[in-house]
């Protein structure tokens, strides 16, 4: 029974992902949105059974699996994700460095050009 | 564990698809030929208006229908299921991609189309598409990813400091939502051991209660993200208004909406036991997003920003239908996204035009509009009746079908939200409207005549499906019957209800 102890690292890694999400300096966030996605790839393990299990595979003259076999499905899934999580960090990586050259500012309150702070009253009459 | 095949007619589930993704690969091929880029996607672009409406015909004549990929049998192939809701919202989807294409002919620059906005515009109409028409959670997970990384590469296709700032906020939050998402999705899978929508719900009735109503509410926080649900609405202010007027019509008209559309698939078919336990929470989320989403629209001087606080109110009244599950409410709820599909991205079009026509963005520096373009000025006031809920416009109706399912279940908490939001909107309208057009007397120049042209056609079309609301009100009631009891959707996947 090791689930517990998955489910406990799980934990681990979305609280850890949760600080650094909630940081200003957009390199940690960078880095709580890879934490973040692994902990739900683990998560996806371990919620499609864990056990010690021979692979997947239908013995020669038979037709179905044998009883304990490693459940294939998570694995795909996870595959699936890994490769659209990294596609996405790789862009917002560059999107980060490119706002760095651009902007100066790898801080979230020092961009402030999409919500510009101190504009004056929107206008009272017609 | 494997059928027979498919019949060719079958196809037409995942025609539009297809087509984007062939056409989106192609266009990216044809790179170089900077002249061929438009005519290849309008191409594309109609040919998948044509499918999504003999997939709508059939799909409303003779109910839903499947397509399970590489004949294994449900639920362990996985099937696109085209049900009324899909495939409506497939067809206006394809509608606005197409009036948007035609837009950006008048101001969209050569170096935007050698970097690639053609298909990226097809691959974010696949994957809203995609969205529509699946029948499997991990896929709509697959399609929400697609969608959101042609929208990163639309938001930031002229790599502007503002476009950057935007892109940021709205890539980093959008990502959180998903694999949200994805954590919920894998908590079902261990929950229930299926992932195929027809499925989980024969499942769900049977699953614990517990561990589904907190799958819900992760659901809820992810989809509410995607589809700027107070209170984690702030990345779309934030974004929406940097990039150029056409691309913020493509966004405003389809992504929120995708976001809703899956929360009302979860929660109203597949989770039903789970909703009425998170009802409270349901309740204080679509209310405060439809009441908040138009205060905050009257107190913001940007134009196309006030428009995207018009966008989260929508979002909330289409949520209002949620807490209650009434099918009138529900009913009102699907033809509200229809509705707000079409007519948000034709007022995000309409302010690309103020934009041109006056060279400001902030309503403080424009004025006078009125004298110079008064066809642009009617366009206007129409769309912000429209949105308000005026009739004979299209917003009445679904209002009005909101409005006869809350009389019904003496629901008044949500039928004041549902009033309030529309005389907030109609304040917020009619002061942008006064302050843009009708102030002072400055001369303007007119706007592109091709992008005018556009935008006063998709709001022809907007005022006739206003004036014979008949066939929407027909096809959102199917699909709301069947959003609710899924028998008829368990059927076509091949599964007993």
């Amino acid at each position: 029974m090791i689930e517990p102890v998955f489910a406990v690292l799980v934990g681990i890694f979305v609280a850890a992902a949760a600080y650094l999400l909630l940081s200003r300096a957009l390199v940690r966030v960078l880095l709580g949105l890879v934490l973040l996605g692994n902990g739900v790839n683990l998560l996806i393990l371990v919620a499609g059974r864990l056990t010690r299990a021979v692979p997947p595979i239908v013995p020669a003259g038979s037709e179905v699996l044998p009883a304990t076999v490693a459940n294939p499905l998570p694995q795909a899934l996870i595959l699936t994700a890994i490769v659209i999580g990294f596609a996405m960090f790789a862009f917002l990586g560059v999107l980060v460095f490119r706002a760095y050259q651009e902007i100066d500012a790898d801080h979230s309150d020092r961009m402030r050009l999409t919500e510009p702070e101190g504009e004056p009253q929107p206008p009272l009459e017609y | 564990m494997t059928g027979t095949g498919a019949s060719l007619a079958d196809w037409v589930v995942i025609a539009p698809l297809l087509l984007c993704l062939i056409g989106g690969a192609l266009l990216i091929v044809l790179r170089g030929l900077v002249k061929v880029q438009v005519w290849v996607c309008l191409a594309v672009i109609v040919l998948v208006i044509a499918g999504d409406v003999a997939l709508f015909l059939r799909v409303f004549a003779e109910g839903p229908l499947t397509m399970t990929m590489g004949n294994w049998l449900p639920p362990f192939g996985i099937s696109f299921t085209a049900d009324t809701t899909g495939a409506g919202f497939a067809l206006a989807s394809a509608f606005v991609t197409l009036c948007v294409v035609l837009y950006m002919q008048s101001d969209t620059p050569e170096g935007a189309v050698r970097d690639g906005v053609y298909p990226l515009v097809l691959l974010l109409l696949a994957g809203v598409s995609g969205s529509f028409l699946t029948g499997d959670l991990f896929n709509l997970y697959v399609w929400f990813e697609l969608m959101l990384i042609a929208s990163f590469g639309l938001m930031v296709l002229a790599g502007k400091p503002l476009q950057l700032d935007a892109a940021v906020k709205y890539g980093v939050l959008n990502f959180v939502g998903t694999t949200l998402f994805l954590m919920g999705l894998g908590l079902l899978y261990g929950a229930l051991g299926t992932l195929n929508m027809a499925d989980i719900v024969g499942a769900a009735r049977n699953g614990d209660a517990a561990a589904l109503t907190a799958i819900a509410a992760l659901f809820v926080l992810a989809f509410g993200i995607k589809s700027a649900t107070f209170p984690v609405n702030a990345w779309l202010p934030a974004s929406y208004h940097a990039p150029p007027p056409a691309i913020s019509a493509l966004m405003g008209g389809l992504l929120t909406k995708v976001g809703a559309y899956a929360l009302l698939r979860t929660l109203l078919m597949l989770l039903p036991e789970a909703r009425e336990t998170l009802a409270p929470v349901l309740m204080a989320v679509a209310v405060s997003t439809a009441v908040l989403g138009p205060l905050s629209a009257i107190a913001e001087t940007h134009l196309r920003r006030s428009i995207g606080f018009l966008l989260i109110g929508g979002v909330g009244v289409m949520l209002l239908c949620l807490p209650s599950g009434d099918i009138s409410a529900a009913t009102g709820g699907l033809s509200y996204g229809f509705h707000a599909m079409l007519t948000f991205a034709a007022l995000y079009m309409a302010c690309g035009l103020v934009e041109r026509a006056t060279g400001q963005v902030d309503t403080r520096q424009m004025r006078g509009l009125y004298a110079a373009n008064s066809l642009l000025s009617l366009v206007f006031i129409v769309l912000l009746l429209t949105v308000a809920g005026i009739p004979p416009f299209l917003g009445f109706w679904p209002k009005l079908l909101l409005l006869q399912g809350f009389v019904g279940i003496g629901d008044w908490l949500s039928l004041g939200a549902l009033l309030l939001n529309a005389l907030l909107t109609l304040i917020a309208g009619s002061r942008l409207w006064s302050h843009v057009f009708w102030r002072g007397t400055d001369q303007a120049v007119a706007p592109p005549a091709g992008a005018m042209a556009v935008t006063a056609l998709l709001t022809l079309v907007i005022v006739a499906a206003g004036l014979a609301p008949g066939l929407m009100v027909a096809a959102a009631q199917l699909a709301a019957a069947d959003m609710l009891n899924p028998a008829r959707y368990i059927a076509s996947v091949g599964l007993s209800p």
